[in-house]
């Protein structure tokens, strides 16, 4: 919860003020805090690239939206990121939980999990990894760097932010 | 009547609405008739155009906001409809031109053709305002009469689509003069 309570105040200060979201069981605190201090529009979706159409059209009007997934959706969206995000340079911020990475016990989303980081390399979106409550400040660098680049950038939330992996 | 004469239709009821078009043939036939930089012309990501009009619309509330969506696309994206009931923003009307086919790629016929009502769908999805349209002339006045709110309308129509241009613009002029339409808007606004 520490680690939400540090996040959420990193999303803030960045400058997100619309989430688009969809549920995974290490967002689940983040998503209650989001809920509980409505200081921040929040929005959940259907399917993560409809969230994508979304954050488009809010960026058009004039709005900073984050999209905060678990990394499965980030296959759910690869069109929508080329061919309307990318297309019309339009950028937007991608925070997702890593799954099928480091302590994940769930077999089905290590293929994906093991797929994300080049995926994001691939899709020329740059990846800034969160690991520890120490650099849960980069979220705002990622965010910065997303405003001035005008690209889209990825946050990928690791395991350990929220427990040691043995 | 054709999916072009509905879009004719359409604009004949705008005043200064922006407008979010689906892509392929409508975008096409939405510039061919009136190419206004309140439009913005969708040329990938199929399914989306709801999704675009909706995020636009919650983030300019003092604006209203047509979508024109298809069959075909809104079928790719039928969570959509839950989203924006659910959220209902008072300045969106989502227009859903159903002529049973997929129009930009040969006309191949969409489910609508057989037993599927999106008008039912978007009824259970969570939409209060439903309107259908059959005639062409019926089209201004039904549009017209809609006010604020959050607004689902459909018109039914034969497939085929209008030889017309393709679109002459580059995506982020598409973009560009769009948010520069908001912005003019505003100052406008702020003169009065």
């Amino acid at each position: 919860m520490k680690a939400d309570i540090e996040l959420y105040k990193m999303i803030k200060k960045s400058g997100v003020d619309l989430i688009l979201s969809l549920p995974c069981i290490l967002l689940k605190d983040i998503l209650k805090l989001i809920d509980e201090k409505k200081e921040i529009q929040h929005i959940p979706v259907t399917r993560e690239e409809e969230g994508v159409g979304i954050a488009a059209g809010a960026y058009l009007g004039g709005r900073t939206p984050a999209i905060l997934m678990q990394n499965s959706g980030l296959g759910n969206s690869i069109n929508a990121i080329k061919s309307l995000l990318q297309l019309y340079k339009i950028p937007i911020i991608f925070i997702m939980s890593h799954r099928g990475a480091e302590g994940e016990k769930i077999e089905a989303q290590i293929p994906m999990g093991q797929l994300t980081p080049d995926l994001l390399d691939l899709l020329n979106i740059r990846k800034f990894i969160i690991n520890s409550m120490e650099n849960i400040k980069e979220v705002k660098f990622a965010v910065d760097v997303c405003k001035k680049s005008k690209k889209s950038v990825g946050i990928l939330l690791k395991r350990n932010l929220w427990r040691k992996i043995p | 009547m054709k999916r072009y004469d509905a879009i004719k239709q359409i604009v004949e009821s705008l005043n200064n609405e922006l407008v979010v078009c689906n892509l392929g043939t409508p975008s096409r036939e939405l510039y061919d008739i009136d190419d206004r930089e309140e439009n913005f012309y969708m040329l990938g990501s199929m399914g989306l155009v709801s999704s675009i009009a909706f995020g636009l619309a919650i983030s300019k509330p003092n604006k209203r906001v047509v979508c024109i969506d298809g069959d075909g696309s809104l079928l790719m994206n039928l969570g959509s409809l839950s989203t924006i009931a659910n959220n209902s923003p008072n300045n969106l009307t989502l227009i859903v031109i159903d002529n049973s086919s997929y129009g930009s790629t040969g006309d191949q016929k969409t489910y609508t053709s057989g037993k599927t009502k999106l008008e039912v769908i978007a009824k259970g999805a969570g939409f209060e305002s439903i309107t259908i349209i059959d005639k062409e002339k019926d089209i201004i006045q039904g549009l017209k009469n809609l006010g604020t709110g959050c607004h689902f309308v459909l018109i039914r129509t034969q497939p085929g689509n209008a030889h017309v241009s393709n679109i002459l613009l580059h995506p982020e002029e598409i973009k560009t003069r769009f948010c520069k339409a908001m912005l003019n808007f505003r100052h406008m606004k702020k003169k009065i």
